[in-house]
């Protein structure tokens, strides 16, 4: 049976699926058995999953007017230079 | 064995790069929401017509990236003038370097490197005696040290409304070193590939990797605090 450390280093694979089939069922076996790495597995899947709610995010105003204006500038100086 | 020390052993380490970033500005931010966002299967179309000097082209990318430029140059940057420098520096380079874009990855991914490395020199003058790199060797610490063992809620943001967990989810990852903030939003928020995520950072893909398993870890473990089903004690390693 895996030990916990060697459960933690493929964490990151195993919660991607990344990880192949012999691999996968070690570690399945091993979350089966420890009732601490499950948790871990679990709440660490949740975290995931609650910032991928996240995911649009937010830009001040001013910071947009300034930027879209400085695009602007380029745009122009670069059409009338061509 | 002590599943504490098996922890321990496994969670060596804190970036040496963390040490390279000061404490600055929260990089929370307030306000405006960008528009949502299009798919990216016009996104070639869009920089090519850009190319042939379609403004409104290249003002659409502007709109759909903007906010997540923005995020990043704060993550890596945190502070607010230098975020907003980088963002327009990185859009205004773009612009200007479209013809090198050949489209073999997403125009995001392209941006974020000319982002990053963009935040990256501005980092630099900060701190003109020293390189600045994402790349860091990582020392041994205790940054991913599993500190709290406790089940969650089975819905646990249903127990919060939309602002107490928009407020208790930013507050998590700013506490985050910028690396592992830049890491995790990368690839778990804005869902690019561990490759994807590597290519843009300029990181190897086990650097990514264990970078985001210690991002995930250190978020899982200040979640917990909130999240962790009522009634139910935190078993605690440390």
């Amino acid at each position: 049976m895996l030990t916990c450390k060697e459960f933690l280093a493929e964490l990151t694979d195993f919660l991607d699926e990344k990880t192949e089939a012999e691999i996968r069922g070690k570690l399945e076996r091993h979350l089966a058995e420890c009732p601490n790495c499950w948790v871990v597995c679990d709440t660490t899947r949740k975290t995931i999953q609650v910032y991928k709610g996240m995911s649009q995010c937010t830009i001040p105003e001013d910071v947009h007017s300034r930027l879209m204006a400085a695009v602007e500038r380029k745009m122009a100086a670069k059409d009338s230079s061509s | 064995m002590a599943l504490q020390m098996l922890w321990c052993e496994v969670t060596a380490c804190v970036g040496a790069l963390a040490l390279l970033w000061e404490n600055g500005a929260s990089s929370k931010m307030a306000t405006e929401s960008i528009p949502v966002e299009a798919p990216v299967d016009d996104e070639l179309e869009l920089v090519n017509s850009a190319r042939r000097g379609d403004t409104a082209a290249f003002s659409l990318l502007v709109g759909r990236y903007e906010g997540k430029i923005f995020r990043l140059a704060m993550n890596i940057t945190q502070n607010r003038e230098d975020a907003e420098d980088v963002l327009q520096e990185a859009f205004l380079k773009a612009y200007e370097h479209l013809d090198q874009f050949h489209g073999n990855s997403k125009f995001y991914t392209w941006i974020v490197r000319i982002a990053v490395n963009q935040a990256l020199m501005k980092l630099r003058k900060r701190r003109s005696d020293r390189a600045v790199s994402l790349d860091e060797q990582i020392d041994t610490g205790e940054d991913t040290v599993i500190r709290e063992i406790a089940a969650w809620d089975p819905d646990p943001e249903e127990q919060f409304s939309r602002e107490e967990l928009h407020e208790i989810l930013a507050g998590a990852i700013d506490e985050l070193a910028p690396i592992y903030k830049t890491v995790f939003t990368l690839r778990d928020v804005d869902g690019l590939s561990t490759e994807e995520t590597a290519e843009a950072l300029d990181l190897s893909v086990p650097a990514v990797k264990s970078r985001l398993l210690r991002a995930r870890l250190q978020l899982r473990d200040k979640l917990t605090r909130f999240f962790k089903r009522k009634g139910d004690d935190a078993f605690a390693y440390m």
